[in-house]
Order: C-alpha cells, then sequence, then structure tokens
C-alpha cells in the first residue's frame, strides 16, 4: 500500500512538472504557421490557439476547401455531377442548335448551363468533381469561411442565364427541332 | 447598538471579499487552465478577457429561478444557501492580520471545522432535494468523502494544535513568529529562533513532521472542497453535475461561489495552522531587521493574502494536472494511508511536545 502511494507521490510530481513546464512555455505563442514551410513540426511549445477571426492561418492557393466554377469553361457535361458521392450538384442542360462557343482550353460548348447548382451544405469536400472535370473548369480554393444566416445561401448558384434566356433557348431548340422533323417527313 | 452595526458592516465587507475573491478565482482557473492546455482561456470579454466572469455572473443573476416539478421546492431552495453559508461562517475565526480576525474565539479552529462540516448537509440537502438521480448520487458521494476526510484533516490539525497547545488561531499564528510572548520557538526542536522568526519560525519547520502533516491536510482539504483530482462529486462526465445538476442562475452562483470560498477558506486554514499565518517569511539576520519591518497590520493582510492566494494557485494546478480517483481508490487513501499517517502525526506531536519542546 504504501509502496503503491509512494509511486503516486512520484507520477504526481512527474505530471505536475509536465503541466508546469507547459504553463510557463504558454508566455510564448506559435502564432498562425505555415505548414509549407521547412520548420512547421519543430515548434512544439507554446500556445497553439489561433484566434480565428482575427489570425489566420495561411494556407495553399488551391487547397479542399470550397468549390468555384468558371461557368464560361463549362461544357456542361455533367460529369462532376456524376461523380459527386453526395449529389450536391445540380446542372440542368439546355442544347443549343450549334456550336456556341470554346472553352479557354479550345473544348466546343454545345449545351447552354440553364442551371448549376452546388449546395455547400451537403458538400463533403472529397473533390471528385474537379478531378472528373474534362475542362478543369471547377476547382477547390482556399476559401472556407462562409457563414450564412440562411440556408438556402449556402446553394451556389454559378450558372449566368436568366429564366427569359433559358425559356429563349428552349424554344430555339424546340423550334429547331420541330423544323429537323419536318424535314425529315418531306 | 455600535456592535451590531460592526458586525454587519465586518459581515458585508468579508462577503465583498470573498464574491470578489470569487470572480478572480474563477477567472484564473480558467486561463491556467488553458495555459496548462497550451491554450489561451478566455480572450474576448474586455482585454485578455478580463470582464469574463463579470459577464457570467451577471448574466446568472439575470435569469430565472427554475425548480424542477418533481423537486422538494424547500430543500431545493434552501440547499445553496446552507452550503454557502456554512463556508461563509468559517471565515468567522480566520485571523488576518495581528490582533484583526472577525471573531477572536479561543476555540477558533475547533469552531472552523465544525461549522464548515455543515457543507455535507447542505449538499445532501441539495442533491435529495433536486430528486435527480445524478444529483443523489452525487450528493452522496460528496457527503462520504468530506466525511471521511474531516478524519485526516481533523488529526493533522490536532498534530499541529498539540506543538501550539491553543485552538485560538490567532494565538497559533503568533506562536510562529517574532511576535510570540512566553513561549520559546524551536527551529527544528534544536535552535532558538524566536527573535529571528521568519519562515524559520513556521510550524512546519517548528517540528518536520508537521510538514507531513501539511501534506495530509492539503491532499483532505482537496477533497473536502471537490476539488480534481477529488471531484467525484461533481464528475462531469459521468454525474452530469454531481449535485448541482438541476440548479441554474444564482441558486447555482451561490453554490459556486461557496466551491470558491472552501477552496480559500481551507487554504487559510494550512496557512494559519502550518505556514504561519500573518508571519512574515522574512527572517531578521542580524542588525538586518527583516522580519520587525515586515510585521504589522498591513504586511499581515498582505502576507495571509499572498500565502493563501500560493495556495489556491497550488490547488488549481494541482486540478488541471491529476486525473479523477476512482470512489474505491479514494476511500482506500483516505483511510489506509492519510489517516494512519495523520494517527502517526499525532503521536509524534506527542512526543516531541514531551521531550523536545518541554524537556530539551
Amino acid at each position: 500500500m504504501f509502496k503503491t502511494t509512494l509511486q503516486a507521490f512520484i507520477t504526481a510530481a512527474k505530471g505536475l512538472a509536465i503541466t508546469l513546464a507547459h504553463f510557463i512555455g504558454a508566455r510564448r505563442s506559435r502564432h498562425a504557421l505555415d505548414i509549407r514551410k521547412a520548420g512547421y513540426f519543430d515548434k512544439q511549445e507554446g500556445v497553439t490557439t489561433v484566434q480565428f477571426p482575427k489570425e489566420k492561418m495561411p494556407i495553399p492557393e488551391v487547397a479542399r476547401y470550397q468549390l468555384d466554377v468558371e461557368i464560361d469553361d463549362c461544357i456542361v457535361c455533367d460529369l462532376c455531377a456524376k461523380a459527386c458521392p453526395v449529389d450536391c450538384i445540380t446542372i440542368e442542360s439546355v442544347k443549343a442548335t450549334g456550336v456556341i462557343g470554346k472553352t479557354s482550353d479550345g473544348s466546343v460548348k454545345r449545351l447552354y448551363a440553364a442551371k448549376f447548382d452546388i449546395d455547400m451544405a451537403k458538400c463533403m469536400y472529397c473533390g471528385l468533381c474537379t478531378v472528373v472535370c474534362p475542362t478543369e473548369c471547377i476547382t477547390m480554393t482556399d476559401l472556407y469561411d462562409r457563414s450564412m444566416t440562411n440556408l438556402a445561401e449556402l446553394t451556389y448558384s454559378f450558372a449566368e442565364m436568366s429564366p427569359q434566356e433559358v425559356e429563349e433557348k428552349k424554344r430555339e431548340w424546340s423550334l429547331f427541332q420541330a423544323e429537323k422533323e419536318a424535314a425529315k417527313r418531306k | 447598538m455600535v456592535f451590531y452595526i460592526t458586525y454587519i458592516i465586518v459581515a458585508i465587507a468579508l462577503f465583498g471579499f470573498i464574491a470578489l475573491f470569487t470572480l478572480f478565482a474563477v477567472y484564473s482557473e480558467r486561463k491556467i487552465a488553458g495555459f496548462v492546455q497550451d491554450r489561451l482561456g478566455p480572450m474576448e470579454t474586455g482585454k485578455y478577457g478580463s470582464l469574463q466572469t463579470l459577464a457570467d455572473i451577471l448574466k446568472l443573476i439575470q435569469k430565472e429561478f427554475i425548480t424542477p416539478s418533481a423537486a422538494d421546492s424547500i430543500l431545493f431552495s434552501v440547499a445553496p444557501v446552507v452550503i454557502f453559508a456554512a463556508v461563509f461562517l468559517g471565515f468567522v475565526v480566520m485571523p488576518w492580520a495581528p490582533g484583526i480576525a472577525p471573531a477572536a474565539l479561543h476555540l477558533g479552529l475547533f469552531y472552523g471545522l465544525a461549522i464548515v462540516s455543515v457543507d455535507a448537509i447542505g449538499l445532501l440537502m441539495a442533491g435529495w432535494g433536486s430528486n435527480n438521480k445524478f444529483s443523489l448520487l452525487g450528493s452522496m458521494r460528496a457527503v462520504a468523502q468530506i466525511i471521511s476526510y474531516e478524519i485526516p484533516a481533523g488529526i493533522a490539525l490536532i498534530a499541529a494544535v498539540m506543538i501550539a497547545q491553543t485552538l485560538d488561531m490567532q494565538e497559533i499564528t503568533r506562536q510562529q513568529g517574532i511576535m510570540v510572548e512566553d513561549e520559546r520557538i524551536l527551529f527544528l526542536g534544536l535552535w532558538d529562533v524566536s527573535h529571528i522568526g521568519g519562515i524559520l519560525a513556521w510550524n512546519i519547520f517548528q517540528a518536520p513532521h508537521l510538514l507531513l502533516a501539511y501534506v495530509i491536510f492539503f491532499i483532505a482539504s482537496l477533497a473536502e472542497c471537490n476539488r480534481a483530482p477529488f471531484d467525484i462529486p461533481e464528475a462531469e462526465s459521468e454525474l452530469v453535475g454531481g449535485f448541482h445538476t438541476e440548479y441554474g442562475g444564482l441558486r447555482f452562483a451561490f453554490i459556486f461561489l461557496a466551491e470558491y470560498a472552501m477552496m480559500f477558506l481551507v487554504a487559510m486554514i494550512g496557512v494559519t495552522v502550518f505556514l504561519g499565518g500573518w508571519n512574515t517569511p522574512l527572517p531578521n539576520i542580524g542588525t538586518v531587521k527583516l522580519a520587525d519591518w515586515t510585521t504589522g497590520l498591513a504586511w499581515g493582510i498582505f502576507w495571509t493574502l499572498i500565502k493563501t492566494l500560493l495556495v489556491v494557485g497550488l490547488q488549481m494546478w494541482i486540478r488541471w494536472t491529476l486525473p479523477r480517483l476512482r470512489a474505491d481508490q479514494l476511500m482506500a487513501l483516505c483511510w489506509k494511508v492519510l489517516t494512519p499517517l495523520a494517527f502517526l502525526c499525532m503521536a509524534l506531536s506527542g512526543i516531541w511536545r514531551v521531550w523536545v519542546i518541554v524537556g530539551g
């Protein structure tokens, strides 16, 4: 019994020495350190708290944070929506009557993006959509602090077409389709 | 008539001091916890979070009194008052400086120990009155623990009282410094330090086994104020909050106030009985009369506060270092280790008194 007690006192003293070392070490702070710097793991002592809104950890420019879509480069292939494990991407396309343009890497655009919504509340930041994208128009950014007061605001819309434009393009397509049908029947 | 007015003023001043101390202690506790765990602690309210506890108490004061419908409403509402009053009354006999104590009782130490025990009844009232199994478990643990640990604490104090031969807190303090009148003070029983004073004249150095007695008292006092590593009565991770689970608002504030007041009180009892109370730690060295220069009314209050706050700091340091003891380990430590050692100290005190102080 007394041996155990003595052991308890010795281990308690060791523990107290450790906490005292941390208490004294708390005079220093690690501040916001860049993980890409070589000495990142050498800084083991001091306060590790990063006081978030006031100071931020430096992060790489393209890290696994919020998604961004360069809609001009999008060919509306729907691959990202298919790859998404949580189905947070919703795409609606309207067929064009001909080639409507080229993306910056030269791919031909034949579809209008009527709707390109990403529900950031659902997104699990896996980055699979950025891997499958043939034109690399969907990318992950370094933005992560996007708090919203309204849940609907977390659904980001990247499509730039107005409802009237969508209606017009749909009408154009159905007209084009009807003309084709009429030409076939002749 | 004037008598009563002074009594009331003293009581209000003490309450004000306890409230201020609690605000300061909760803040420093959170800061110490933060630093020990490589965090910052409260930082947002005021400079370095210094107004955090003030904001907390303002919030608690504004809150509604909620009594659970199944609770025993009388016990439930009286318990926080009983808990706080028990601890508050303990401050009555505490000496602050030469000649300064709210009440100079001949049985001061005995009174202090007795009135602090009433705390256990308050805890049981809180637990039983809440009509909640977690609260009841917590309060049963608290009562079992407080009653058990009063034995080693009391016997360790008796060991010191046997050396001092008095229960008067002022007299015990006076015998540990240069203001002693008829007794001789012997450092380790060998060297007369009656006119040297300082740290050499403290009880723990008058008789070396009192150092062990102080360690026993300190451990037992941690258990008596339900602090880690003996905080199983309010073990957050298993009992939600223990006996104060159902409390909120001002009632919870009073329980909290009592807990911190208890910390200060037991630290102060230890300081008075073992660590020289209001006596200076600086001894007279030849013509450099450090002890004479640093003894007096203001110095007395200063030394009492500094020593007690250091002991409170030690309590906090221990809380953020050691994990919680299991209930059976807690009882084993009390009955199998601390109590026999306390008895040993008491026996040694008797021998010391007869052979070294009187015979030597």
